[in-house]
Parts: C-alpha cells; structure tokens; sequence
C-alpha cells in the first residue's frame, strides 16, 4: 500500500543531475505541483524527457525558466522561446526526436525491448548515426530504447496500490513513462479508497508506482 | 476570399465519407470548417484523440481536453480517447487515411520540408515526420509562395521531413500533383492563369492541354 507524500518530500528523492520523464502535452496532464516543488528545492542538471517544453511559467517551462535543466529530450520546444534561448546560448542541450519515435522508445525503454524500427526519419537528419535496417524490403531506423531514474506522472484518480485512471487528452504519455523509470512518482488530482477504481477501468496498473503525492492541502 | 480561405475550401473536396483525418496546426486546421454536409470524416489529433469538435463555448472547457495545438475542444458523439502510443500506432500504421500539413517547401520529386530552418527556426519536428511517413495521404496546404520566393522548388534547399513523396500540394494558385515524371499541374484557381502558376513555381511542371479551374467546398 502506498501512503501519500507531499510534492517537496518527492522532490527531495528526485538529485540534482538526474534524467526525468515527465507526462504532458503543452502542459495538459503534467505534474505542476511536482515541477513547483524541484523548483523550490533549486535542482540542477536535471535531464528531461516528454514530448515538448510548454510555454514559460507553465508546466515543465518552469524547469526550464529556474534553470533546473542541462539537457532536453522532447519532440517539440517551439512554444517555449526560453527553451531556444537556452539552446542557443549553449546552456541546454536538446535532442529533437520525433514524436512517435519518442513514443516507442519510451515503450521499448519500459517493456524490456531492446528497440524499434520505425520508418519515421529515413532519408532525414533523424537518422544521422544509426543504423538503417532493411526488413522485407523496407528501410527502417533503428532506435534505441529510452529509459529514465524517475518518471513524474500526472493521473486523475489514483488508489493506494497506485492504480492510475487519466482523462481524456492528459493522459498521453504518462502510460508509457510508468513502464520506463527506476522510480515513478504520480501526482494524482484524486487519492480514492481501493476498489473504487474498477479493474477494468485502471489504465496503468499500480505495481509500476512506487510513490503517490498527496492532496495540495 | 483570402488565399488560406481558399487553399482550406480546396483542400476540403479531399475529404472522403468515413475518414480518419489529422489536420496540422495552423492553416490545416481550418480545413475542419468546410467538411462538406454529406459526408462524415473523423478528426483525430495526435495528442490522443479521435472525434473531437469546435472549441466549446466559454465557460465549458475542460483542461483535459485540447488539441494538439493546446487550444480546447469539444468531444463528439463515439469520441476516443488515448495515449501517445497508440495515437501514432494509428498514424505510422496505416489506420490514419489522410493528414494536411503545411509546407515550406516542396520539391520536384514530392518531398516535403515542414520542420526547421536551419540557423534560424528549429521547433522540432512533433509528430510532422510521423504522419508525413505513415498517413495513407499527404496533402501539403500551403500558400504557394513566400517572402524568400517560391515554396515549390526543383531541389529541397530545407532539411527534408520524409522521404516520403506526398500526394497533393494545394496552393491559393494551383493543386500540383507530384508523379513519377515530377511535378503535374492538375487544377488553376478561379480566375489565375497557368503561366502565372508557371512564373511563380520553382520547379519544372508538366501541364496538360487543359487545366480545369479548381472546384472549393461550399462556405
């Protein structure tokens, strides 16, 4: 059973230099509370990986205004201009990686695979460096698998064995991520009673969570 | 009309009953407003779902539910949600029928170049290299030239987004056609002549006897 900690004893587990997934699209299903609280703490070198950088002050753009991170791996950084300022002034180092592609790797990352080929990227920048795999007489790229010491999640409900239900368009990849780090903190919007959740319904199955933060009061 | 008006309206006689379709950000996005009476398409957007419509009105938005732009919308009747998985599993996999995407520039062979500007715009690429490779169609929407000069050029100068030749370019001037003989003019717009889309095209076109004037979407 999983007791609930407050988002700055969670960020207290989180050290300085460490890699960081982090669930959100533009912020939508991202763990805010969690971002505010390594933040506050003042955490540096921070590696993150998620699908973009949001925009300044929101979401994990917060990370990224506090100077938490040295290294961004993400899909996306064009609504962040901090993000660019950053890169350009060699301050952040940003791995561009195709958002499918991001997807999968986080997957293989999770489920033991030791990578995917995926047809995105061939014949473009993406592939510089690896390896091209003829199968069937289609070119695919090899893409390593992508894992992380923590994965900061953003569920709706979460009961105390740490099953996870999202809504809608937050979940994204925060059920991947579940699969894919040494230590997975969720930040739910509700802590419910177990078996409210109905079987059926948990979309990320609790043994993959490892710390559940509590209410905001 | 103005040119994306047009381009959005044009772009819109390409959607088909019972479609999976995902519009890019931007000019794409307007396609949505002209889907014609007849026939139903669903939307999907990459950030996990399918079914979805206009933003809704003030005082209703979820902050669980937004497109891939972060804008809110609504959900329709047998709307579906996901996770970033499974949502390009849908793209790369062949389940997606058509994505409209913008453009910078296009090339004789039909490559694409919608994701950087080396030294000067590197966003990311998103999930632009994903739906180029995998939708079933590539429609580019785009206007048909820039303050640099033509969009539509004899060799990529633009790190390219696939190597995938897409299906259709439509401009406020002209629907193009790339094939395996290059670039064909298939359509001129209302009241523009083929040696003005011949002026303001980078590339060598091929063109028939007779180029029809395009048919757009009823407002």
């Amino acid at each position: 059973m999983l007791t609930a900690i407050s988002a700055a004893e969670a960020a207290d587990l989180i050290p300085d230099g460490a890699s960081v997934m982090f669930g959100g699209f533009l912020a939508v299903g991202s763990p805010e509370r969690l971002f505010d609280a390594l933040v506050a703490r003042g955490a540096k070198g921070l590696t993150i990986i998620g699908n973009d950088t949001a925009r300044p002050g929101v979401g994990v753009g917060k990370l990224i205004d506090a100077g938490c991170v040295a290294r961004v791996i993400a899909s996306h950084i064009g609504t962040n201009p901090t993000t660019q300022q950053k890169m350009i002034a060699g301050e952040i180092e940003v791995d561009l990686v195709p958002q499918g592609t991001l997807a999968e790797r986080i997957r293989a990352g999770g489920a033991g695979l030791g990578g995917v080929l995926t047809p995105t990227g061939v014949g473009t920048t993406v592939a510089e460096g690896k390896r091209v795999i003829d199968v069937n007489g289609v070119n695919y790229l090899l893409e390593i698998p992508l894992r992380a010491d923590f994965a900061l999640l953003r569920a709706h409900e979460a009961d105390h064995f740490g099953n996870l239900t999202y809504r809608l368009t937050a979940a994204n990849f925060n059920p991947v991520m579940a699969f894919a780090a040494d230590c997975v903190i969720v930040e739910p919007d509700h802590i419910v009673p177990v078996g409210v959740i109905p079987p059926d319904a948990v979309r990320t199955p609790g043994v993959l969570v490892d710390r559940l933060v509590g209410r905001a009061c | 009309m103005d040119a994306k008006e047009i381009i959005a309206r044009r772009v819109a006689l390409e959607l088909r009953d019972g479609m999976l379709v995902n519009l890019g950000i931007g000019l794409p996005t307007l396609v949505a407003n002209y889907v014609p009476d007849e026939i139903h398409v669903a939307f999907q957007s990459e950030n996990g779902i399918i079914g979805f419509g206009a933003p809704p009105p003030e005082g209703m938005e979820d902050p669980h539910l937004t497109d891939a732009g972060g804008g809110f919308i609504s959900t329709l009747p047998g709307a579906m949600a996901f996770d970033s998985a499974t949502s390009f599993a849908l793209i790369r996999g062949g389940h997606l029928d058509m994505t409209v995407l913008g453009g910078l520039q296009v090339d004789s062979t039909g490559r694409l170049a919608n994701w950087m500007v080396p030294g000067k715009m590197v966003p990311g690429m998103g999930g632009a290299m994903d739906l180029v490779t995998g939708a079933k169609r590539v429609i580019v929407a785009m206007q048909h030239s820039a303050k640099g000069g033509p969009k539509i050029v004899e060799a990529l100068t633009l790190p390219p987004t696939s190597e995938r030749r897409v299906s259709l370019i439509v401009t406020e001037l002209a629907v193009i056609e790339p094939t395996d003989q290059g670039l064909a003019l298939r359509e001129r717009a209302p009241g523009v002549a083929v040696e003005d889309i011949v002026a303001m095209t980078g590339a060598k076109l091929s063109i028939p006897a007779d180029v029809p004037e395009m048919a757009i979407a009823a407002a």
